[in-house]
């Protein structure tokens, strides 16, 4: 048992719920990157019980480049077929939920992020402002992964997001 | 003066606002100038060079007159056109460009000098003295000139950016634009129609035509209730840029009083996969004497007044035009009982047949009245006229809109029976011109071709569209004859923004400015915040007069977006103050922060500087305290922040060897090297210490700074030069925690945390290890020169780590050191950062040739070494230390004592000074010519900006320990 005390990035923040959205610090346990040497890709899919598509989700799996995914998790022993890197600390968690969601994030995103083009289980590394991200759709809004030493810029920009459209809708 | 029953504001909600500080009221649904202009306020304005009384021109977004400060709570906005402006209660509006007051501005004086004042004035009277232009002439200049006022003071109102896309954006919401969104909403498409006025409708709301407000409120009924279609209004698309992305400023706020967190504006990005162009046509002042008087406005903006906001200009109209079209307005005004003097028809062949004297053949010469028109005089088919008005209205006929088409750099084609410049297909691909921006002015032709782009873009979008039954409207011929200027002796203004003359552009012609882009820039016609609206067209007409050739001929100047001015602060939204960068923050950040570390910026992380203890009063006093604790027990500081680069393969070494110029191959496992980078030209890179995990697995570390340039680098070696390899890398700089421990009781205070105690761990090795139970990676590895380690853990445990650390430091005499003291050990040590490294710097001028390997190619070799590049006259590392106990600083240069301090003596320049409590003395890195050779010598260091020059002695870079006893302790 470890004696040290674990903290996650933003640990001790209150999610914030702002229009009836909320955003939240989410907590994914292990996060594991696979990046597949090549010509292994067939056993790798095989060990991991599938490959998502490029911009997918599938099950744990996130893909997170050509050839590579974060499993939620950890990876089952893929030596000699893939480099695996333990992700854990590193990505700050967010999710944010509710009806402004899409909104507030097409406000920093260069993507088009409403329901029907990006659909549940779709995923993306694009910029959040100037920070890169990676971006996934979920079954009531999104999850974003962000650079842990990032996550209170992140937070700040999505509640500056959240605040102008909270205000825009008072002010019909 | 207001009349019963006409508008669409609601007169339930009157609104209370001031201008110049006097209070008037005016209706929901008003804009500031349709306010003023029911409440019989006609001069509202200067004008930019001779300061001349202005009105109101227009009623729309291109207004070149009536612009006013908006003072909004802490905010100031400038040059806002009266026009668009919505009124809100306690809103504050004032008159700009004159002083003490509008009505009586002692600049006036610049109109009596007009004859001297014509084009190019100031650029041939101010010539001489050459110094006297910026230092005296330009500024007296600019005060006299002018708009708006801008506060001086940093921007704190909130605005907004956002992104957008759509199938089809429909620009304008008139007829053609409302048509084509209905066409293609029925179709299935996601439309976004954006109007940049608060109501949507267009002309259908102001020119008092069968189809009107009724229609217009039918359609968008339809439109909102379904759920594919945004209508965006106060939304002005500025920009057409590539692959159908589209610029649009919304007004969020401004049309209201500042509520917390309510943006201002925001600034869209609009990315459509076809657009329609439905943005209009302006109709076109005329040019005669004294046109520019508060009280002549368009015809057209007359119509706006009257039937959108229920408010005529004037008690005794008069109409002067060269159209048909421009009688709408005499008759729609007499209809609302207004008297109409007398309508004056350019054209002899005319129609004379209406309710009010009609003069045909007419011509105005000239108008009277100081503060607003009181009397108009000219000519007509039976003589001469003159006729007391408060009112003029004037048609030259109209101008689609082809602006946002044009954005690309094409040119709009003239089309000769309409007078005008219309949009050619194809000018910025996906989109379609229709309705008035096209050349089709009547209200039937906007509808039909609005429908009809919009089909046709769904097409190109591989989707079909069917018309909708087009509503019955007016089809009326467009007739009209050419009037550009009525000949004057005196001023007849083109350009009212930027008080340009008929004048003007002809003396431009005849000084030989003759092309279009050369008068503009001599007679500044058309660079006025309505960036020629109002004026471009009639601009160029008398100027291909005044050159003997055609308008088609002589061609248009470049339209640039924005369309409509853009505020700065919407653009930057979100980038104010801290906004600008994100802010990276390391584990043990509200640790430092709780023991008084002032933090300083490292890029974008942010790291502690020192860590005062009671009774130090200055920087110098804490960070010589960290260094001698760091010398002689134990010292602890985060580095986190250095980058580390996961690095996995079968060849993964192979890729070591080619992107590093030393060999990792040969590394044990277990092991860490110090290892240098080169870019492809030679130049150093990065350096850092690489440690070997596995046989297949590294761990590279980084420089802060160049983390990320050197995680692109491998990326673009692995993918351009050798993408078939085993080997793949990944970041985990923000995986791990880590601390350097550094100092003689380094190991003491380790043992005291370490789950197992470490007793042999020689210097650049490593160890999987446990520390209270975490897993960690230890590195003897040392940066400051003192026996060093670093430990790292997963980033969740690193504050826990960094507290318990210096908790146990402290009882050691140790404690935490900041990033003054790094550097200041650093230095002592001879060690290399950025500062030297800059960019400029070979392996060889830091004295690491050998660390390019001779036995193998890697990237950079061939490069460092081509002539030039090594050898004596390179300017080589040294350490300096001056001879007195005087202060240096960096950027200072070196010369031999014996020379003249100048440039082409110039021996070198300091990258990195200190004060070494070890040394009790300055220390200072800097590159010399043929330094290494000169060691013992003695340089004259003068520092021009920082007025010291010292004597110092060159040494070796290494100060401290240069066996590296400590080190390897």
């Amino acid at each position: 048992m470890p004696n040290l005390i674990a903290k996650s990035a933003l640990f001790g923040r209150a999610p914030l719920t702002l229009g009836g959205t909320t955003l939240a610090e989410a907590q994914l346990g292990p996060i594991t990157s696979v990046a597949v040497f090549p010509g292994k890709l067939a056993k790798v899919k095989k060990a991991l019980g599938g490959f998502p598509a490029p911009n997918t989700v599938a099950g744990k799996l996130i893909w997170t480049g050509p050839e590579q995914v974060f499993v939620l998790g950890d990876a089952p022993n893929l030596a000699g077929l893939a480099a695996v890197t333990d992700q854990s600390g590193g990505w700050a968690a967010l999710r944010l939920s509710g009806p402004h969601a899409a909104d507030a994030l097409m406000r920093l995103y260069p993507l088009d992020l409403r329901a029907a083009h990006f659909p549940k289980d779709t995923c993306a590394r694009a910029p959040l402002g100037h920070m890169q991200s990676i971006l996934i759709a979920e079954e009531a809004g999104f999850l974003i992964l962000i650079f842990r030493s990032m996550a209170r810029t992140a937070w700040h920009e999505i509640e500056t997001a959240l605040q102008a459209l909270t205000a825009r809708a008072a002010a019909i | 003066m207001r009349i019963a029953g006409k508008g669409l504001i609601d007169r339930t909600k009157p609104v209370t606002f001031t201008f110049d500080g006097k209070t008037y009221s005016g209706f929901q649904g008003d804009t500031l100038a349709s306010a003023l202009m029911a409440n019989g306020v006609r001069l509202v304005g200067r004008s930019f060079k001779y300061h001349r009384p202005r009105g109101i021109l227009t009623a729309g977004p291109e207004e070149p007159n009536a612009m006013v400060e908006v003072l909004d709570g802490g905010s100031q906005s400038p040059n806002t056109r009266a026009t668009v402006q919505e009124i809100y209660d306690g809103m504050a509006a004032q008159s700009q460009n004159r002083w003490p007051s509008l009505r009586y501005d002692l600049l006036s004086i610049n109109d009596l000098a007009a004859p001297f004042l014509s084009a190019g004035f100031y650029y041939k009277t101010f010539m001489w003295p050459r110094a006297f232009w910026e230092a005296l002439y330009e500024p007296i200049i600019r005060r006299a000139a002018g708009l708006g006022r801008l506060k001086r003071q940093i921007e704190t109102a909130s605005y907004e950016k956002a992104f957008a896309f759509c199938d089809l954006l429909v620009i304008g919401s008139g007829p053609a634009g409302l048509m084509a969104a209905l066409t293609a909403a029925r179709a299935g498409a996601d439309v976004i129609l954006a109007e940049q006025d608060s109501l949507m409708g267009g002309r259908l709301l102001s020119d008092g035509g069968t189809l009107g407000a009724p229609w217009v409120e039918a359609t968008l009924t339809e439109l909102r209730a379904l759920p594919n279609v945004r209508l965006m209004p106060r939304t002005t698309v500025v920009g057409a840029y590539d692959q159908g992305t589209y610029a649009a400023l919304e007004r969020v706020g401004l049309h209201r009083p500042a509520a917390p967190h309510l943006p201002r504006e925001c600034f869209w990005r609009i990315v459509a996969g076809q657009a329609i162009l439905a943005t209009g046509a302006l109709e076109r002042p005329i040019a005669f004497e004294n046109n520019d008087r508060p009280g002549i406005m368009l015809a057209s903006a007359a119509l706006s007044y009257l039937n959108r906001f229920g408010v005529v200009p004037g008690q005794k109209v008069t109409l002067f035009a060269n159209n048909d079209n421009a009688r709408h307005a005499a008759r729609q005004l007499m209809a609302a009982g207004v008297q109409v003097a007398a309508i004056l028809d350019s054209r002899a062949d005319a129609s004379a047949v209406e309710d009010c004297p009609v003069y045909l053949g007419a011509a105005v010469t000239d108008t009277k009245g100081r503060h607003g028109l009181t009397q108009i005089s000219g000519t007509h088919a039976g003589g001469d006229f003159k006729i007391d008005t408060d009112c003029l209205l004037m048609s030259g006929g109209w101008n689609p809109l082809v602006n946002i088409a044009c954005h690309q750099n094409a040119r709009p084609t003239w089309r000769e029976d309409i007078a005008a410049f219309v949009p050619q297909a194809g000018m910025v691909p996906g989109l379609h011109a229709a309705g008035s921006a096209n050349g089709a002015f009547s209200t039937h032709a906007a509808l039909r071709e609005g429908a009809d782009a919009a089909v046709m873009a769904l097409d190109a979008m591989g989707r079909s569209a069917k018309a909708p039954d087009l509503p019955q409207a007016e089809d009326a011929p467009y007739r009209l004859q050419h009037l550009w200027a009525v000949p004057a002796k005196g001023r007849a203004w083109l350009d009212f923004a930027n008080d340009v003359t008929v004048k003007d552009v002809k003396l431009a012609a005849q000084e030989g400015y003759t092309s279009v882009e050369h008068m503009k820039r001599y007679t500044t016609q058309g660079m006025a915040p309505d960036q020629g609206k109002n004026s471009n067209v009639s601009a160029l007409a008398v100027l291909a007069d005044a050159t003997g050739r055609g308008i088609a001929e002589t061609g248009t100047t470049t339209f640039r977006a924005p369309f409509t001015p853009v505020s700065i602060g919407a653009m930057g939204a979100g980038g104010q103050g801290a906004g600008f960068a994100p802010q990276r923050f390391m584990t043990s950040d509200q640790a430092s922060r709780d023991r008084g570390a002032p933090m300083i910026e490292a890029g974008l992380w942010y790291r502690p500087s020192y860590f005062p203890k009671p009774g130090e009063t200055t920087w110098r006093q804490s960070c010589d305290r960290e260094v001698l604790m760091v010398r002689s027990s134990v010292g602890v500081a985060d580095v986190s922040t250095l980058g580390k680069i996961d690095i996995q393969g079968p060849d993964a070494a192979r890729f070591l060897d080619f992107v590093y110029t030393n060999t990792f191959s040969t590394l044990p496992v277990g092991r860490v090297r110090y290892g240098l980078m080169l870019r492809e030209d030679g130049f150093v890179l990065d350096d850092g210490t690489t440690a070997r995990l596995g046989e297949n697995h590294y761990l590279m570390t980084t420089t802060t700074a160049a983390a990320g340039q050197v995680m692109r680098h491998l990326d673009f070696v692995h993918q351009a030069y050798c993408p078939t390899w085993q080997v793949r890398f990944i970041s985990v700089t923000e995986s791990w925690a880590q601390f350097a421990v550094a100092g003689p009781l380094a190991k003491m205070l380790l043992n005291a945390l370490l789950d197992e105690r470490i007793e042999d761990f020689p210097f650049m090795t490593h160890a999987e290890v446990s520390v209270e139970g975490v897993k960690a990676r230890l590195f003897r590895i040392s940066f400051s020169g003192e026996e060093g380690y670093e430990i790292a853990v997963p980033t969740a445990y690193g504050e826990a780590l960094f507290r318990d650390l210096l908790a146990k430091a402290e009882t050691l005499g140790g404690g935490a050191y900041g990033m003054e003291a790094l550097n200041v050990m650093r230095i002592e040590k001879g060690f290399i950062t950025h500062a030297e490294i800059h960019g400029r710097i070979t392996a060889f001028d830091i004295g690491m040739a050998k660390m390019v390997a001779s036995k193998k190619d890697c990237i950079g070799k061939a490069a460092s070494q081509r002539p030039g590049l090594h050898g004596p006259e390179r300017e080589q590392l040294v350490g300096l230390r001056p001879v007195t106990k005087t202060e240096i600083g960096a950027g200072a240069h070196l010369f031999n004592p014996a020379d003249k301090v100048e440039r082409v003596n110039d021996q070198g320049y300091v990258t990195s000074v200190c004060w070494s409590p070890v040394f009790e003395s300055y220390l200072g890195l800097a590159f010399l010519k043929d330094g290494r050779a000169r060691h013992g010598q003695r340089v004259r260091l003068v520092d021009h900006m920082r007025k010291t020059d010292v004597l110092c002695e060159v040494t070796d870079p290494v100060f401290l320990d240069p066996e590296g006893a400590k080190l390897r302790a």
